[in-house]
């Protein structure tokens, strides 16, 4: 029944369902429809909102310069489709191909995509992190609590510093408020840049007036008689005095409602292979459920084949596109989800990106600018070749890292750049911790060969 | 109005924020920060804007003939 008939027949009358309304999910379903598919569209999603996007949340709306409930996305394509929102999927039969949903609807595909990303790792110890005035930032409707609860804000407790954390971070400092940060590492942004950028982006919170406290963990959260947060305790014996803290100790993955269904999803994600169709837990790929965005982790050809999970915008559109147009494409026709990580952050006035997967490197070159002058290109080295960059305030550059990484140009570079400064002369350890620690916030995450591997990596503790 | 910038496409050239300067902003010397639900009065900046974009980054809902798809730009890589 795979056929050219049952693809004909399915590009103009099949049903596909998407699990997942936010940028994977819309972007998945626009490229269906820009590509002539006419069947029929549902797309399913547990937030009560239609497709918006997250990455202003801890930016221009902590900033006050756009609001919570206005990031939606624009639309590149009319997508006509049922819309199931604020009814999250609790269930997949696999071989009656149906979705069930918390209502107790089931909906019935020929095609499935899932794309259901994943939610902020919520603080360990449940009666501490229902105390008033701790939040996570993922949603939209967390952004317009903490942006609401800002304003009255003495003190904000960042623990964890990540991407997200270090945002935020920035955000309040701007606003004025008194913020401490608290992380494990020796540095914020050690997991996804390594010690020696992480050192700089110490600096840069320092220079910010933030109260950074690093190699520390928070032990404890307490509140007040009436349940408001009054304090935390850290592992040194002290304690910080703050009303409002923010726990942004990373990102699980929205794959517990597939548990028992048979398919190759756990903590790190669905395995799919580079067509982005999933794998079945025995390591067998579906023909008919595909995968796209932050939950899904995929083989690339680049990082040895391993799979990577990605928690990057470009990567759920990209990953979103490629596997809509595999969904109602013969098998010849398929093409293989193969861009290259890249992520971008902007704090405390800085531009920050990255290209490929700077957790791999063993070692970075300061190829142009200076860590001290916060205006810098970072190439990182892997077993005698490029596998990835970053810069701070320098974006021009990353174009070209991006082209030595797809080419495994020799590391250290066999040239000098334009701009290289003695620092830059010879290659350093890029110090990244134990990869059994967690990192925080969007970043990359390689975790290994196999399609049925279920297991986490890490235990997370406090941070 | 909804809009988006794929921030890693932006190279920061600021070509919008000068063109728009209500609705997109330098923050430093390289980062964008932009409102993602402008009003519809900066409709004309923004599509201006979103035009002289070196690095079309800048997609716009709506933009022009409503029924033709606004293609260019946004793709996540390049
Ligand atoms: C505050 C913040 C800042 C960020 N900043 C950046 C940045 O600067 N740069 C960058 O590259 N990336 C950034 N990101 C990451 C980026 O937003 C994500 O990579 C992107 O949202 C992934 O899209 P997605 O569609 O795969 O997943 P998501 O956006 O997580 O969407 C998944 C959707 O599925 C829904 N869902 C989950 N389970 C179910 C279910 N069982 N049934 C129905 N629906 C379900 C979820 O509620 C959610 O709406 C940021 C993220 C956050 C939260
Ligand atoms: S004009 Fe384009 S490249 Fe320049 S800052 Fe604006 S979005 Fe970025």
């Amino acid at each position: 029944m795979d056929g050219d008939g049952y693809l004909e027949w399915m590009r103009s009358e099949g049903r596909i369902v998407i699990v997942g309304a936010s940028l994977a999910g819309l972007r998945a379903a626009e490229t269906l429809r820009e590509e002539g598919f006419t069947g029929s569209l549902t797309l399913i999603g547990d937030e009560p909102h239609e497709p918006y996007d997250r990455p202003p949340l801890s930016k221009q709306v902590l900033l006050g310069t756009a609001s919570a409930d206005r990031t939606l996305l624009p639309r590149r394509w009319a997508i006509d489709a049922t819309w199931r929102l604020g009814v999250a999927a609790t269930g997949l039969d696999m071989a009656a191909k149906r979705v069930r949903l918390a209502d107790g609807d089931e909906v019935g595909y020929d095609r499935l995509l899932i794309a259901t990303g994943v939610h902020a790792r919520p603080w360990p110890h449940e009666t501490e992190a229902d105390l008033d005035g701790v939040f996570v930032l993922r949603t939209r409707d967390d952004a317009a609590r903490l942006q609401r609860r800002l304003t009255s804000a003495r003190r904000v407790l960042v623990i964890g510093a990540g991407f997200t954390g270090s945002e935020i971070a920035s955000a309040c400092r701007e606003r004025g408020l008194p913020v401490t940060v608290v992380e494990r590492a020796a540095a914020p942004l050690v997991g996804a840049l390594g010690g020696v950028v992480g050192q700089v982006a110490a600096e840069l919170q320092r220079e910010h007036g933030v109260d950074l406290r690093c190699g520390l963990m928070v032990t404890g959260l307490e509140g007040d008689s009436a349940g408001r947060l009054r304090c935390a305790h850290l592992s040194d014996g002290t304690t910080v005095e703050a009303d409002v803290a923010l726990v942004s100790l990373g990102a699980t993955r929205n794959t517990a409602w597939l548990a028992g269904s048979g398919l190759g999803a756990g903590p790190r994600g669905i395995a799919c292979d580079a067509g982005c169709r999933a794998f079945d837990v025995r390591g067998i790929v579906t023909d008919d459920v595909f995968v796209a965005g932050d939950v899904a982790r995929s083989p690339h050809a680049l990082f040895g084949y391993q799979f990577l999970s990605l928690e990057h915008w470009g990567n759920a559109v990209a990953q979103a596109e490629v596997a809509a147009h595999n969904m109602i494409s013969s098998s010849s026709e398929r093409r293989p989800h193969l861009w290259v990580p890249a992520f971008w952050s902007s704090q405390f006035g800085v531009s920050i990106k990255s290209v490929g997967v700077p957790s791999l490197g063993e070692e970075i070159l300061i190829a142009q600018g200076a860590l001290a002058e916060r205006r810098f290109t970072g190439v990182y080295g892997y077993q005698g070749r490029v596998i990835a960059a970053v810069t701070f305030d320098q974006t021009k550059w990353l174009e070209f890292y991006q082209r030595l990484i797809e080419g495994a140009a020799p590391f250290p570079p066999a040239f000098p750049m334009v701009d290289h400064r003695a620092e830059g002369l010879r290659p350093v350890p890029a110090d990244f911790p134990d990869p059994s620690l967690p990192t925080h916030g969007p970043s990359v995450t390689l975790s290994g060969y196999s399609p049925t591997d279920r297991r986490v990596a890490f235990t997370p503790g406090r941070a | 109005m909804r809009l988006v910038v794929d921030l890693n496409r932006c190279q920061g050239y600021a070509q919008c924020a000068f063109l728009a300067p209500d609705v997109f902003a330098m923050h430093g010397d390289e980062a964008l920060l932009y409102n993602p639900h402008a009003d519809d009065a900066q409709r004309e900046h923004v599509v201006r804007a979103a035009a002289a974009c070196p690095v079309q980054a800048i997609l716009v809902e709506d933009m022009g003939d409503a029924t033709a798809p606004v293609r260019e730009g946004l793709s996540g890589g390049r």
